[in-house]
């Protein structure tokens, strides 16, 4: 086990240098939140019941961006590359490398959750989280729900080209229902429903839930139910269809 | 049931090997046995069967049928022990873009119980110089190189070779092929696969010659004419055309030819007799019928 332990702690440091050296990812996952942060902060100026929207949304927004769309980028770009099928003639144990690319995932999601606290707590006017046993909760069962999600949907990406196209017409609609469903009371019923069936909004809610109002996680255990429905299915068919090679045609 | 090769230990057994890929038959029962120490060539045309046949020895897919023990192992199971001790160049495999040679090696040596000098393996692949550049600024014949090292460094006591040199300039070729026998020299055992003939005869004890998933001739290269092509018997005639003439007898043909000159008062001029290359045994075998 330490072994395995040590391999693990290893592959989550080569990825760590990876990542920063790769300036496009590095500013997909930081910098883009922290635009809609300044955007949105800028726009709702002084209105301070939207603002207490805005940041939990930017929250959820950024643990979708930093597991879901992050991994399926990096699986399909190192499945095409032949990256993934030359790490699998070596000895590495599949665990450990999924390991320190998962800690990797991880790591960019506290990081970005961290300057959203701090941004609520000192641009925006929102206390310290109220509950920080939820917050925890709430981008753990998040992080392996979109996760797990990201690693499936790059099953169904061909070729690495294509990649962005992919994400984004998934990311994109599922970000702007979400908001939609998750600042506007008055957005119509069947709305609110499918926000509600999707794995953002219900990140968004334990976010607001933990961050805003500190109700509890009780008051979000439907939430909560959702997410883990969505990570059962995640986790399933990430190992299921997983494809080590490129893809042929 | 798979009988060894006498006398050697053997590294590679492989008995009956097929594969089908849907409704195409891409392996129709290889036989290969290579012995420890050996460096064992794969030659073929593109469609061959080269890729399928190393790619199930090294574990990457699945036979449809058949037996393979690799260094004892079945390769199918992706024994992490088995792993340790074989290494792989694949036909195509990419890096990350944003290492350097030196982190890839250190990096992958920590994969291993008993890694080599990562520096000992960039200077043995001839990277040195490039040791600290990014991967994504590499030309393709030094990725290539990288590819080499990487299969190098856990010093592993099989390794296999994907066309290795391919793409490579010929002084680059030249480097590999010293590697290459630098590791004979230890008593490591190659299976590699080319499209260089040249590359086949100089380096390989023994080379199989494959086409659309059959083996049509298998021995050292300098045997491997023998049955399979002929001597081919060359002169100038009296009207000065140049005649060739193929035999599997030359000494006959030989006597024949100059007792009819001899008769005439006649010279076979530039008159030669060529062994059958591995060329020529390659280009009768794969030539379509
Ligand atoms: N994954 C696959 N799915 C379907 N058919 C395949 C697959 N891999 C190989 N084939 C087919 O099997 C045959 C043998 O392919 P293989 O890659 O083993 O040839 P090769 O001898 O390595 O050729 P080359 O010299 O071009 O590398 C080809 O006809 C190829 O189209
Ligand atoms: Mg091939």
């Amino acid at each position: 086990m330490p072994e395995a332990l040590a391999l693990t702690w290893r592959q989550y440091r080569l990825e760590r240098r990876m990542f920063w050296r790769n300036p496009s990812a590095a500013f997909f996952n930081f910098a883009l939140p922290l635009l809609f942060l300044a955007a949105g902060g800028a726009i709702l100026h002084g209105n301070q019941q939207q603002l207490n929207l805005l940041v939990p949304a930017i929250g959820g927004m950024s643990v979708m961006s930093t597991t879901f769309t992050a991994l399926s980028y990096n699986i399909v770009f190192l499945r095409e590359r032949g990256v993934l099928k030359r790490i699998r003639g070596t000895p590495l144990p599949t665990s450990c490398y999924f390991g320190g690319v998962a800690a990797n995932a991880v790591t960019n999601t506290t990081i970005q959750i961290g300057i959203v606290i701090l941004a609520g707590r000192f641009v925006f006017g929102l206390s310290w989280p109220p509950d920080w046993v939820e917050l925890f909760v709430f981008v753990a069962v998040g992080v392996v729900c979109l996760a797990s999600l990201g690693v499936t949907f790059a099953h169904l990406i061909p070729n690495f080209e294509s990649t962005a196209a992919y994400v984004n017409a998934i990311f994109l609609p599922v970000l702007f229902i979400s908001f939609f469903a998750f600042d506007s009371k008055s957005a119509p019923g069947f709305v609110h429903n499918i926000a509600a069936a999707l794995p953002l909004k219900p990140v968004m809610d334990g976010l607001s839930g933990a961050m805003v109002s500190g109700s509890g996680i009780s008051s979000h255990l439907d939430a909560l139910a959702v997410l883990g429905l969505w990570a059962a299915f995640g986790l399933v068919f990430a190992v299921r269809g997983f494809s080590w090679e490129q893809k042929r045609g | 049931m798979i009988s060894s090769v006498s006398g050697a230990e053997v590294a590679i057994e492989v008995h009956d090997l097929r594969k089908v890929y849907g409704e195409h038959t891409a392996l129709q029962g290889i036989d290969v046995s290579v012995r420890c120490g050996e460096v064992f060539a794969l030659l073929g045309p593109n469609g061959a069967g080269k890729t399928t046949t190393v790619e199930i020895l090294e574990g990457y897919r699945q036979r449809s049928s058949g037996e393979v023990l690799v260094l004892g192992h079945d390769p199918a199971r992706r024994a992490a022990s088995l792993r340790q001790r074989i290494g792989i160049v694949l036909q195509s495999s990419g890096i990350y873009s944003q290492i350097t040679p030196r982190e890839a090696l250190r990096h992958w040596a920590g994969f291993y119980p008993h890694p080599r000098d990562a520096e000992e393996v960039l200077s043995l692949v001839g990277l040195t110089d490039k040791a600290d550049v990014r991967t994504r600024k590499l030309s393709g014949g030094q990725r290539r190189r990288l590819d080499f090292a990487l299969a190098l460094i856990g010093d592993p006591e099989l390794i296999f070779l994907d066309e290795p040199t391919t793409g490579f300039d010929p002084e680059a070729r030249r480097t590999a092929w010293e590697t290459i026998r630098s590791l004979q020299v230890l008593g490591k055992t190659i299976l590699l696969t080319t499209h260089y003939l040249e590359e086949a005869q100089v380096l390989a004890d023994r080379v199989a010659i494959v086409k659309e998933g059959r083996i049509l001739a298998i021995g050292p290269p300098r045997d491997l004419g023998v049955g399979a092509a002929h001597y081919r018997v060359a002169y100038r005639d009296a009207s000065g055309e140049t005649v060739e003439r193929q035999t599997d007898d030359p000494t006959r043909l030989l006597h024949e030819l100059t007792g009819e000159a001899l008769a005439r008062g006649e010279q076979l001029q530039e008159l030669s007799v060529a062994r059958p290359s591995l060329e020529d045994v390659y280009l009768e075998l794969t030539a379509d019928a």
